[in-house]
């Protein structure tokens, strides 16, 4: 998809003139003040800035897992504000995933399982569930069995485990929180290429990451620094296909 | 050290642009805030005035009438009085052009960000946030770029050895890089705890003792 194309479609997610004020009074921190996002389908931004600077929460906002102080958050076109709890979890269900740190893969669960987990919450039938999320496995280029349990995966396996699980169900919108935070440099680089790839398929990511290194991945890097948005650098040219490896001459 | 003559440069024109000064005091401020990196004799400084002057971008001025702040320089100049410098338009120009660009597709040289970042003191806490926002980004977008000409996982690991070369030569590029960017975030980390402008022209008197 270029750059034209996903202009031409509404965002995935939005957020406009977003303020976000924790406790009240003089003691009240404004962590985002009116901040204005909008992620079109596809579309990889990363936000970056040092702790504090509101990039998580504004991570928190865009999946509705919390709401603004004042501002408007909308996913897929619809404003969170006005729907009613039962609406919400649906939007946060089907149409956002979320990747964190810690994987929060569930011990007790195979791979192919804890994909599973929140489809079932959504009141996917078990058959179909796991059908889903063994496609998400296969995407994210897990080896097989999936039937193998977090604790005898690597943490590069783990975290593409969260993701799957995050895709799984055909999710318009991966949220990600320092995902590479426990990984490796070369393993980290292979979950976020991942995510590259996935947007490349029409996923909209945000990612929040204090590392420049797996930031410029992104299509658009967000700078964030006292709740504000101070900057933003947008990649010169859309992904083009991988280009042949010039490998080949240097082969015996 | 090589670039130091470049900054040397800009690094008079940065202080000129706060105050009009002579020739040690430059010296003494052009230490302070390059943090000692680029130790400068009292020679260089006046070299690099004389063509600073020849170029139009500095004009000798008189000294400010009552002026009672003259430090016993360092070299001992007796009673003489002081031959000051202030910045002329063209040098408030090339000062800008110089802290406003930023490198194309390669990571600047290291020396050269350091000066830019340093220098950007001198004009107070706002604008070495604005001057260090500026860099991190162009440097951003050149990795950006860069980003799509590079997928590890493009190249097969079946083809030996000689096949890792190109792959290690952009990862060494991208990790400078990236030591970069993190100086950058780090840089903005530290100037985001100033409560207070960093003064104008006036060395700041509390930047020791850092790790």
């Amino acid at each position: 998809m270029n750059v034209k194309e996903r202009a031409m479609r509404a965002p995935t997610i939005e957020l406009r003139d977003v303020v976000k004020v924790y406790g009240s009074g003089p003691a009240g921190v404004r962590a985002l003040d009116r901040v204005s996002l909008a992620v079109a389908p596809g579309e990889f931004v990363a936000i970056s800035g040092p702790s504090a600077s509101g990039k998580s929460t504004l991570l928190h906002l865009a999946g509705g897992l919390d709401g603004p102080t004042s501002g408007t958050v909308t996913v897929g076109g619809e404003d969170l504000a006005h729907l009613r709890p039962a609406e919400l979890a649906r939007v946060r269900r089907r149409q956002v995933g979320y990747v964190f740190q810690r994987y929060n893969l569930v011990a007790s669960l195979t791979a192919v399982e804890n994909v599973m987990l929140p489809l079932e919450f959504g009141g996917m039938p078990t058959r179909q569930a796991r059908g889903a999320a063994v496609a998400a496995i296969e995407r994210v280029g897990i080896s097989r069995p999936f039937d193998r349990f977090p604790d005898d995966l690597s943490g590069g396996e783990r975290q593409r485990v969260a993701i799957a699980r995050a895709i799984a169900g055909d999710r318009d919108a991966i949220l990600a929180d320092e995902p590479t935070g426990a990984l490796d440099t070369i393993t980290g680089d292979l979950v976020i290429e991942l995510l590259a790839e996935l947007a490349a398929a029409g996923t909209s990511i945000v990612l929040v990451t204090h590392e420049p290194r797996f930031a410029t991945w992104a299509d658009r890097v967000v700078f964030m620094r006292d709740g504000r948005i101070v900057d933003e650098s947008v990649a010169a040219a859309p992904p083009s296909p991988p280009a042949e490896p010039p490998v080949e001459v240097l082969s015996p | 050290m090589h670039t130091a003559y470049v900054s040397v440069r800009q690094g008079l024109l940065a202080l000129l642009d706060q105050a009009d000064m002579y020739g040690y005091q430059l010296r003494s401020e052009f230490e302070a805030y390059t943090g000692g990196a680029w130790p400068l004799n009292i020679g260089q400084v006046y070299t690099t005035l004389e063509r600073l002057e020849r170029d139009g971008l500095v004009a000798i001025t008189r000294p400010a009438e009552g002026d009672g702040e003259d430090r016993p320089a360092a070299g001992g100049s007796g009673g003489r009085e002081h031959k000051y410098y202030a910045i002329t338009r063209a040098g408030r120009d090339a000062l800008r052009d110089w802290f406003e660009a930023t490198a194309g597709d390669e990571p600047p040289p290291r020396d050269e960000l350091l000066a830019k970042v340093l220098l950007a003191l001198a004009g107070g806490r706002e604008h070495a946030l604005a001057v260090v926002t500026r860099q991190r980004t162009a440097l951003t977008a050149a990795l950006q770029a860069r980003r799509r000409g590079l997928r590890p996982t493009a190249t097969s690991p079946g083809n030996g050895v000689t096949a890792l070369a190109p792959t290690l030569v952009a990862d060494a590029l991208v990790s400078r890089a990236e030591a970069d960017l993190r100086w950058l975030d780090v840089c903005e980390a530290r100037l985001a705890q100033l409560s207070r402008p960093a003064g104008n022209g006036t060395t700041p008197s509390d930047d020791q003792g850092e790790p």
